[in-house]
């Protein structure tokens, strides 16, 4: 009872003066805003990618070479290959592969008639390529292994490169160049959007053959291999055989590493949730030291007022306010200002992080978790208590005679 | 017993170098219903009295019994309860808290007596209207005149149920006329069977009293009736 008349204690004497109070939380607004904020906009990244990943399957499992990046000066690094026949070797002789496509990037400036446009880039890929990845064809279809098998010249192109070569309401059957090769428009992707910055409607995809012709010979030995396992208990264990597999192809000796990389979804989602949380880490730390500052701005305001009402001690101590009556009341005065101000902070992080995700485009919507609401209202409380036992404490000990007599 | 027990009394504050013997072995009785005048210039030890009497402090040697409570042994927090239970102060300079509107300025020490808010609300009203300011509950102490603020202050005093009302210098802020008006009112209280301590260094204020106890270097000079009380006594039918 009493601790709920100190609150109302709190609040009267913080709109007393109104302005000092906002003032004095700043320091705990503009922490908890900062990082709510990043919070949000990491969040909302990381959703996204998420859910992009899942939507591969979790049976998704993705192989590339791991070129050296030499940190020598002078010494090139050397070229890892990874070939066409060894994405062949994998989904022949690899069991628990159920599809497999290897592919090739790379980028060519497409045309038609006087219009000219360089896309994002051109992936040249099988006919698997489409169900390993998940991807559906809005209008038109992908290639086939007959495209494949005959070397015809086709393509399927994002949406977006029908837009900007204008191939109007009909684009099947349009014949495009890619660089100087013709190619007939088969299929139009369907529409993906953007995410981080990429536009993922703006990519041409070409037979894996065509590719080779456009990229060059030493292209066919860069492929990166994308595969489906049949279930994903045996995610593991397709794993470890294109492991053994490659590097009995590659003649690695046991005392080597691999000279490629298997990644399975979960690791990839792994790898994607490290980064945000060490970004999260950092901000983390700035904030810390935020709301630090914050926090001694409230316990300079709070001996202040414990000065300003030295009287007001006086009187509650004198009809009958014990220590910790008048503890608490001071206690509770800086916890409920620092509440304020992570309040206020968390309305403005989660603003400042819904704004900054819909002026990037292609950015997610922003996302604030509930561990990250309770994290800034929790922080404000432990910075209100920490910071404003001292001031309490002060007035708590004062002598009621001497208070009385405070001019 | 008497309601106040006070037995060779000291208080000696340490400032550095000398002492200061503020009270130099006061005895004091005062009976359930009196009402006290405690005189004496400044210096006299009045003051550090009051506080004693108000359990705001306690004394280095002697023993002060407050309605069967010895006082001299009690905790921070202890002193603090008596205060609440068996003390009314009121204040020369009212001592009412600001921005802070009559009902609730009077039921501050309901508050700490731990009591629903619902009560308090009641009994804050009944003491304000007690004092005469039914009318002014809802008014903070800025409009309110002098004798209202201090009437408030009473109200205050008289909320607990008090066994001491302990008033210092009620009048010292107020004109002459308020003075007596406020008078009056410790008169009415006193009647109504409130004991009463006031504490004051002008004499025709320490008239209204019965008793008048003078102070002089922390000894009690003299204690005797009020003329007041010798005229009442006079006139008394001899029996």
């Amino acid at each position: 009872m009493v601790f709920l008349e100190n609150f109302r204690i709190a609040l009267g004497a913080l709109r007393a003066n109104l302005m000092r109070s906002i003032l004095t939380t700043l320091g705990i607004i503009i922490g908890v805003a900062a990082v709510i904020g990043v919070v949000s906009i990491v969040q909302g990244l990381q959703y996204t990618i998420t859910q992009q990943l899942q939507g591969v399957g979790a049976t998704f499992i993705a192989v590339s070479a791991k070129n050296d990046r030499s940190n020598i000066p002078g010494v090139a690094a050397r070229q890892v290959k990874l070939t066409s026949e060894d994405a062949q070797a994998i989904e022949e002789r690899v069991p628990g592969v159920k599809l497999m496509s290897p592919f090739i990037l790379g980028r060519a400036v497409v045309k038609y008639k006087d219009r000219k446009h360089n896309p994002l880039m051109t992936i040249g890929a099988t006919e698997n390529y489409q169900d390993v990845t998940n991807q559906t064809v809005d209008r038109g279809r992908f290639f086939s292994q007959v495209d494949l098998d005959n070397h015809r010249k086709v393509t399927v192109i994002g949406p977006k490169i029908a837009d900007e070569l204008n191939l109007g309401p009909d684009p099947l059957g349009k014949e495009i160049y890619i660089d100087i090769y013709p190619a007939t428009v088969i299929g139009i992707m369907e529409k993906k959007g953007q995410n981080l910055g990429m536009d993922f409607d703006d990519i041409v995809y070409v037979p894996f053959s065509s590719a080779v012709n456009l990229f060059g010979r030493n292209a066919a030995d860069q492929v990166q291999v994308r595969l489906q396992a049949t279930s994903a208990e045996s995610v593991p264990q397709v794993k470890d055989g294109i492991a053994r597999l490659l590097r009995q192809r590659h003649k690695i000796p046991t005392s080597e590493p691999d000279d490629f990389e298997i990644q399975t979804q979960d690791e990839i989602l792994k790898t994607v949730n490290s980064v945000l949380g060490s970004v999260t880490a950092v901000v983390g730390g700035v904030v810390g030291i935020a709301l630090l500052v914050g926090g001694i701005g409230i316990m300079n305001i709070m001996l202040v007022s414990v000065t300003e009402r030295t009287r007001e001690i006086g009187v509650r101590k004198a009809v009958g306010a014990r220590r910790q009556d008048v503890l608490l009341q001071f206690l509770i005065e800086a916890v409920t200002l620092s509440l304020i101000g992570g309040g206020i902070g968390l309305a403005l992080g989660y603003g400042l992080g819904a704004a900054i995700s819909k002026l990037i485009p292609g950015f997610p919507p922003a996302h604030v978790p509930l561990w990250a609401v309770g994290l800034a209202i929790g922080f404000s409380a432990g910075v209100g208590i920490f910071f404003g036992i001292y001031p309490a404490a002060k007035a708590s000990r004062l002598d009621p005679i001497e208070a009385l007599r405070y001019e | 017993m008497a309601l106040i027990d006070l037995r060779g009394i000291y208080k000696v504050y340490d400032m550095g170098a000398e002492k200061v013997h503020a009270l130099n072995g006061v005895d004091l009785e005062v009976e359930r219903g009196e009402y006290v005048a405690i005189m004496g210039s400044s210096g006299s030890g009045k003051s550090t009295l009051m506080n004693l009497l108000g359990c705001l402090d306690t004394p280095s040697d002697g023993s002060y019994i407050l309605n069967g409570t010895a006082v001299q042994e009690l905790d921070d927090s202890e002193l603090a309860a008596i205060r609440n239970k068996e003390i009314g102060f009121v204040f020369q300079t009212f001592n009412l808290l600001a921005r802070t509107d009559a009902l609730h300025n009077v039921e501050l020490p309901l508050i700490y007596a731990g009591l629903s808010r619902a009560e308090r609300r009641e009994r804050a009203k009944r003491a304000l209207e007690r004092v005469g300011l039914g009318s002014r509950m809802n008014h903070q102490p800025n409009e309110l005149s002098g004798g209202q603020r201090q009437r408030v202050a009473i109200a205050r005093a008289l909320v607990n149920d008090p066994s001491i009302l302990l008033a210092d210098e009620p009048t010292g802020n107020l004109d002459s006329a308020t003075s007596e008006e406020i008078m009056h009112l410790f008169d009415e209280l006193h009647q109504a069977g409130n004991t009463v301590v006031l504490v004051t260094h002008e004499p025709d204020i320490a008239e209204h009293a019965w008793r008048k106890v003078m102070l002089r270097d922390g000894k009690v000079t003299s204690d005797q009736p009020t003329a007041r009380a010798e005229a009442a006594a006079a006139a008394a039918p001899v029996s």
